[in-house]
């Protein structure tokens, strides 16, 4: 498929996001955030449901007023005509007019955007293309699956050919074959060099797709990296070593706390600098009195590291 | 099981402030505004308006016009109401006549000179008095016979001396000798009362049906085909165009829920402009509705449309200007479609039927009629009417024009206001 976006020859940011800060009444969504999108780059944002992800994204594309803070979107300000032209939003809703036709939904939101004539005809018929939704294009978007809504959103997102994308969870609720789907197309973008952001509070997405990954909590950016410096920052060179006991949970859980690990979902969890400390920790588990049923060694992960900062899992 | 049945339906029911409405408070409301208009408290009970014009300026005229001034049933006018406090001139035949065209009200009576002189008549005789001249609107079919049987009531009680005196005169004249001959006019005379009387005759407009000579003359809507047809299209009309406009303004509420409406917003597209591209949408559906509901009343019911295009052009479009912005209204105060569902339906069937959509207003209370101002239907259908029953010119429409227009200006601009709920977070 030819480029969805236009080309982009700066060096400066994409996004340039400081100190922002948001409430809604007592509860304060964003709480200082700040961060930048180079151009080319594909962020991650990392968090639970209710981190502030969605709110820092529709602070961005000018849906949210913040009550603090800045917003630059290739230097123009957040909400303005250039900045709205430049970002492409694909919302976590499928927002969609599920009584119109596929084609009919693109060329609406195309012309949301000003396009018209043959520049509508072309960015309708690339879209189309890059969702593999050539042969459903006459087809009435409310018979459609899950996934092929998910993909027309994204489309929807994308139809001006933004310099910008952000994209709020736009795998939710689709099946495995269709996430597939999505992430070549996510691929396909980067591939041409688009700046975007992704929210996900599923890892392996984060893992996969983004350069750099932002883990959010509570409003706050904890962490933000590659992958490999998030984990290293976090663990060093240690590793984790995941073991199961039978007994009295609550006992273990005590004796896990007291030796420095975490139980989640049954699963005691401990940082180990050299696979030698292994002998050490099941003898100890085994003078409190728990038998061992399942042990296992593996490098941390973007789950791992949220576990630490945080105390709590991913999809708590 | 029946009971947990009931109980759930209860409970839900009493978290549905929307169903509680319609279950009880709009047919509290309904059953109130149909009291008013039909059973109505005393001091409500519907006037008839009536025109005055003494042409023959006589004792025995202005003693009639007084006689009807008195009666509790009647608003007697005899000149139009001031104007900045100046007095108006009295109405004239001609200017009594153009009023009850102008829809001013519903009769006009023009008593002419000479009727002081030969004022009540009886039997066959009377055929050559003056006769006092009816003007009707015949859109309203009760008022000219309240006023003829008003009429007759009013010269029995208002001129008993002119009764005796006439009485006499008549009794001179048919029975004065009692001559064979006196005899046989008399007989005549009887003869041809109870024929009218059996044969149903003693219509008003004859002249011969009563004490007092009527002669009455349809001034609106005499060749008008069928009379209420271009009512009740309006009327009906304006009644589901409100429906219709709240229905299609609650798209809003179903963007706003899919989140359509943000990702709309997101784009170029700002909120004035979105308002303003729905309220032209649902103008136009609007606009439509009364096409089609027209065409229909000249397809079938013979409705004289086509030569009133231009009129109806112009009150279409102020029509759907204001209904349509009523539904941007309704929907912008509204969080979802049940809402505006539950609103929508208790605040347009409350319009309709105090703004004459359900029943004509000319036979409502008077204060009802002027609470009927308030209501988009009444401007409306006294548009059309204007248009379709009393011909009148296009210029005569400004202030249905100005009215439907500032309506649809003030509420876009409310709507507006209430929309910036969803314009930012």
């Amino acid at each position: 498929m030819s480029s969805l976006t236009t080309s982009i020859a700066t060096a400066s940011p994409s996004l340039r996001v400081d100190a922002l800060v948001k409430r809604f009444g007592g509860m304060t969504a964003l709480d200082g955030i700040s961060l930048e999108v180079n151009a080319g780059e594909c962020l991650g944002l990392l968090g639970p449901n209710g981190a502030g992800k969605s709110t820092l994204i529709r602070s961005i594309v000018g849906r949210i007023i913040p009550d603090a803070g800045t917003i630059s979107v290739f230097g123009a300000q957040a909400d303005s005509v250039s900045a709205r032209t430049a970002i492409g939003w694909v919302p976590q809703e499928l927002a969609l007019y599920p009584r119109l036709t596929c084609r009919e939904n693109l060329q609406s939101f195309g012309r949301y955007y000003g396009l018209a004539g043959a520049a509508l005809d072309r960015a309708v018929a690339k879209c189309l293309g890059w969702a593999t939704l050539t042969d459903r294009a006459a087809d009435l978007v409310k018979n459609f699956s899950g996934g092929m809504k998910r993909r027309l959103n994204m489309a929807a997102g994308l139809i001006h050919q933004p310099k910008l994308a952000l994209m709020d969870e736009p795998t939710v609720g689709v099946d495995p074959q269709s996430r597939n789907h999505i992430f070549e197309m996510i691929e396909t973008l980067r591939g041409e060099g688009l700046s975007i952001i992704y929210t996900t509070h599923y890892m392996e997405e984060a893992e996969r797709l983004c350069d750099r990954i932002a883990i959010v909590d509570h409003g706050k950016i904890i962490a933000l990296g590659t992958r490999a410096e998030l984990v290293r920052n976090a663990f060093g060179s240690r590793s984790q070593v995941l073991t199961r006991f039978a007994g009295a949970q609550d006992r273990i859980a005590d004796w896990v706390a007291q030796r420095g690990g975490q139980t989640v979902d049954g699963s005691a969890q401990f940082t180990i600098e050299h696979p030698t400390e292994i002998g050490g920790l099941l003898e100890a588990a085994e003078k409190a009195g728990f038998e061992l049923l399942d042990v296992s060694l593996r490098k941390p992960n973007l789950e791992s590291v949220f576990l630490l900062l945080t105390g709590r899992e991913l999809r708590d | 099981m029946i009971f947990a049945i009931v109980r759930t339906a209860v409970v839900s029911l009493r978290r549905d402030r929307g169903a509680l409405l319609l279950s009880f408070i709009l047919p509290i409301v309904f059953f109130s505004i149909f009291a008013v208009i039909f059973a109505g408290h005393h001091d409500t009970t519907p006037k008839v308006k009536v025109l005055v014009v003494d042409e023959d300026l006589s004792r025995v005229s202005q003693r009639l016009v007084e006689g009807l001034e008195r009666d509790g049933s009647l608003i007697v006018r005899t000149r139009p109401a001031a104007v900045n406090e100046a007095e108006q001139p009295e109405y004239t035949a001609a200017s009594a006549e153009a009023a009850v065209k102008a829809g001013s009200a519903p009769v006009a009576l023009v008593i002419p000179r000479g009727f002081g002189e030969n004022p009540i008549s009886f039997g066959a005789a009377g055929g050559n008095r003056p006769a006092i001249e009816l003007l009707e609107d015949s859109s309203d079919t009760v008022a000219p016979q309240v006023i003829v049987g008003l009429l007759q009531k009013v010269a029995m009680t208002s001129m008993p001396d002119v009764m005796a005196e006439r009485g006499t005169r008549y009794l001179e004249q048919f029975a004065g000798g009692l001559t064979r001959e006196q005899h046989d006019r008399l007989d005549e005379s009887f003869r041809y009362l109870r024929e009218r009387q059996e044969s149903g005759a003693a219509a008003p407009d004859s002249g011969n049906g009563g004490i007092i000579a009527v002669t009455a003359r349809a001034v609106v809507g005499e060749n008008k085909n069928n009379p209420l047809v271009s009512f009740y299209a309006a009327a009906i009309g304006v009644m589901f165009l409100l429906f219709t406009a709240s229905g299609a303004a609650g798209s809003l509420l179903d963007e706003v829920e899919s989140g359509t409406l943000d990702r709309v917003l997101s784009s170029r597209v700002t909120m004035t402009t979105l308002l303003l591209g729905k309220l032209a949408y649902n103008s136009l559906l609007a606009f439509s509705q009364l096409l089609l509901m027209f065409l229909w009343g000249w397809a079938v019911f013979k409705l004289d449309f086509w030569s009133h295009i231009p009129g109806f052009v112009i009150m279409g479009v102020c029509t759907a200007l204001a209904v349509s912005t009523f539904g941007l209204l309704l929907a912008s105060i509204c969080r979802t479609r049940a809402q505006l569902g539950s609103l929508s339906t208790l605040v347009i069937l409350v319009m309709s039927s105090i703004g004459g959509s359900m029943f004509p207003r000319f036979l409502m209370p008077e204060a009802m009629q002027k609470a009927g101002l308030l209501t988009i239907n009444a401007w409306a259908i006294d548009g059309f009417t204007k248009v379709f029953w009393r011909d009148e010119p296009l210029l005569n429409l400004w202030p249905q024009v100005l009215v439907l227009v500032g309506i649809a200006t003030v509420l876009f601009a409310i709507a507006r206001r209430l929309a910036r709920r969803w314009e930012f977070s």
